[in-house]
């Protein structure tokens, strides 16, 4: 056996099994995800709108017009599936359980109430203030959980999470819902906001979603080695060196900030990190220096393409991602926890 | 080969919430060879192994690495010196064998470098060590618990540390797997002078594979030595609370352990 060979052998053994072609899968579907949420929608556009659309800012048809107002809005839906993939992924990582997801850990309810009353006590109208509101919101409601989640025998376990975060969002929806009830300013401020869209992503949004998109993948990617030392246990992490409970706070900080991003500028929208973590760990494998960015990745394109579907199903009004994307979660989530096997990490 | 490494614990307490479990401990780890704790069900031998590997954070006392306590070192450095395997690690669904060796090679990587060189050839290393290169890309679900514990050794090994803890890691594996396994910690301790201290739950295979014996009873240590000069019946009778003869184990010259129970005694 020649040098060559033994080197590519060595990286492929540490590389998932059929990476390169899972990679190529993705990409193409993150392509396609991309011009059908440009050229699909109540106004079906054609290839040379399209173009024009993209290329040509000189052509000024209606076609090329929506075109371009779709640009921004596939773009805000490509980083919010970006950051709730890698929350996602982060809080399972850091939790060792296989069901966890800031929606269904409640986080981004959490944010939500935060918001709420932000708008109806103190008149808050701009995404730049709704942001710190849902990260504030977001990371009590995530220490609480995993403060109830983790208390008698055995820690955090998958169960116990998902008990408090259920509760704990039932409880936060509640007190959502009675905030707004009496203020009709609320109301008509929140209803556009209450479930989760992108339909609302413009330039701006983008602008401010970039920075906090940036950290959150610095700290993701950054903690990944250390994460999978984590998924052997405590004990082992320790052991290589590794002081889980300071991993934990940056990975979940990192989660918090993703996710209560997203949910300040788009609302709640649920399910996304579960559903990306999931498809793509069951293709390439639980190592994390994979399954983050391809878990990114997976988001972009789930959310993309529930983006379009709402808008078609609807047609020609549209229906809003968040609604989709909790009929598709919700079942899945109940296979999951019905099978045995990853009952944890 | 070997290693200059001096370790010792120094008037050691510990335990978990407000219950002390090791009650003034003494030791000083023997470099080079292979140490074996032994004691009853719940003595505290686990507990004991945890705190010298800083898993659980000792309520008084010392545990130092050349001179320094093992929590002044920074992690990362410390884990390229220790490493600990213990009992019941967690394993994620869908794992590899590779992918879990190579998290051994975690504290050798800083947080901006990938994998290098010496990550890849450690690992193949420790694979080959374990015979288990075979089944490199095999999901450890696929495995049997004899394989599964070697490529949890193999973790350990890439790790590459001059001294090794391990916690029953030949517990729940039937005895062909068990001398296995020993023999493999053997052949690593002979051929790296790596330092190792195991708690075994089989008091006969200790007495053979130990060169050194800690004898652990409620969290006191009551003997130590070789096992020759510690294996007695009064110390069986002590920590185990059981009447037995010792014999001399007609393949190693070590002592052998025979029970005396209340039946099949001969008259
Ligand atoms: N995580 C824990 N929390 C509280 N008590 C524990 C814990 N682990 C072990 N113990 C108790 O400490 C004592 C010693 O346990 P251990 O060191 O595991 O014993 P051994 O390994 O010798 O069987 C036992 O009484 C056990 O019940
Ligand atoms: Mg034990």
């Amino acid at each position: 056996m020649n040098s060559t060979t033994d080197s590519k052998k060595r990286l492929d053994l540490h590389f998932p099994k059929h990476f390169t072609i899972i990679l190529v899968i993705a990409i193409i579907l993150l392509v396609v995800s991309i011009i059908t949420s440009l050229m699909l929608g109540a106004r079906v556009v054609s290839y040379q709108e399209l173009m024009d659309g993209l290329f040509y800012t000189n052509q000024d048809s209606y076609g090329a017009n929506v075109v371009r107002k779709r640009i921004s809005r596939t773009i805000f839906s490509l980083c919010c599936g970006v950051a709730l993939g890698i929350a996602g992924v982060l809080m399972q990582a850091v939790t060792r359980n296989p069901l966890a997801d800031p929606s269904i850990l409640g986080v981004n309810t959490g944010a939500t109430l935060f918001v709420v009353c932000g708008i109806t006590f103190f008149n808050i109208t701009t995404a730049g203030e709704y942001i710190w509101l849902a990260l504030i919101g977001a990371s009590i409601t995530a220490v609480f959980v995993f403060g109830i989640g983790s208390m008698g025998r055995g820690g955090a376990t998958p169960i116990k999470l998902l008990l408090a975060g259920a509760a704990t969002s039932a409880a936060l929806s509640s007190l959502v819902t009675a905030i707004i009830i009496p203020s009709a300013y609320a109301q008509d401020q929140f209803r556009f906001w209450q479930v989760g869209s992108v339909g609302s992503g413009n330039w701006d949004s983008i602008k401010i979603f970039i920075p906090f998109l940036i950290v959150g993948l610095f700290i993701a990617f950054l903690s990944a080695p250390a994460l999978n030392a984590l998924a052997l246990g405590d004990d082992v992490a320790t052991s290589l060196g590794i002081r889980p409970g300071v991993l934990r706070f940056f990975a979940i900080v990192a989660g918090v900030v993703l996710c209560g991003t997203a949910t300040a500028l788009a609302g709640p929208i649920g399910f996304i990190g579960l559903l990306a973590t999931h498809a793509m760990r069951f293709v390439i494998g639980p190592d994390l220096r994979f399954l983050i960015p391809m878990s990114a990745l997976a988001g972009a394109i789930i959310l993309t393409f529930s983006d379009v579907v709402g808008r078609l199903i609807a047609s020609p009004g549209e229906l809003e991602v968040g609604i989709l994307t909790a009929f598709i979660g919700a079942p899945i989530l109940i296979i999951l926890a019905k099978k045995s096997k990853v009952r944890s990490l | 080969m070997g290693n200059t490494h001096s370790f010792r614990a120094d008037k050691l307490f510990s335990g978990y919430d407000n219950k002390t479990i090791i009650q003034g401990i003494d030791l000083e780890i023997p470099k080079n060879k292979i140490s074996v704790i032994i004691g009853a069900n719940g003595c505290g031998k686990s507990t004991l192994l945890k705190t010298v590997a800083k898993l659980i954070k000792p309520s008084e006392g010392d545990v130092t690495l050349d001179g320094k306590a093992i929590n002044k070192y920074p992690p990362k450095q410390l884990a390229r010196i220790l490493g600990i395997l213990p009992q019941s690690p967690v394993v994620p669904e869908g794992i590899t064998v590779a992918d879990l060796v190579g998290r051994g090679r975690f504290p050798h990587q800083s947080l901006f470098s990938g994998w290098s060189k010496k990550d890849y050839e450690a690992v193949e290393e420790a694979m080959e060590f374990m015979n288990i290169t075979e089944f490199a890309n095999h999901d450890i679900d696929e495995l049997s618990g004899g394989q599964r514990q070697r490529v949890w050794i193999a973790m350990a090994l890439a790790q590459q540390t001059d001294i090794l803890l391990l916690d029953e890691p030949t517990t729940f594996l039937d005895i062909t797997y068990q001398v296995e396994i020993l023999d493999l910690l053997t052949s690593l301790n002979r051929k790296y002078g790596t330092t190792i201290v195991m708690v075994l739950h089989d008091i006969n295979l200790s007495a053979r594979y130990a060169d050194y014996i800690f004898a652990l009873h409620k969290g006191e240590l009551v003997a130590e030595g070789k096992p020759s000069d510690v294996i007695t019946t009064d110390l069986v009778k002590s920590i185990f609370d059981l009447n037995c003869v010792v014999i001399q184990d007609p393949i190693s010259d070590t002592p052998l352990v025979i029970p005396k129970g209340r039946y099949h005694v001969k008259s």
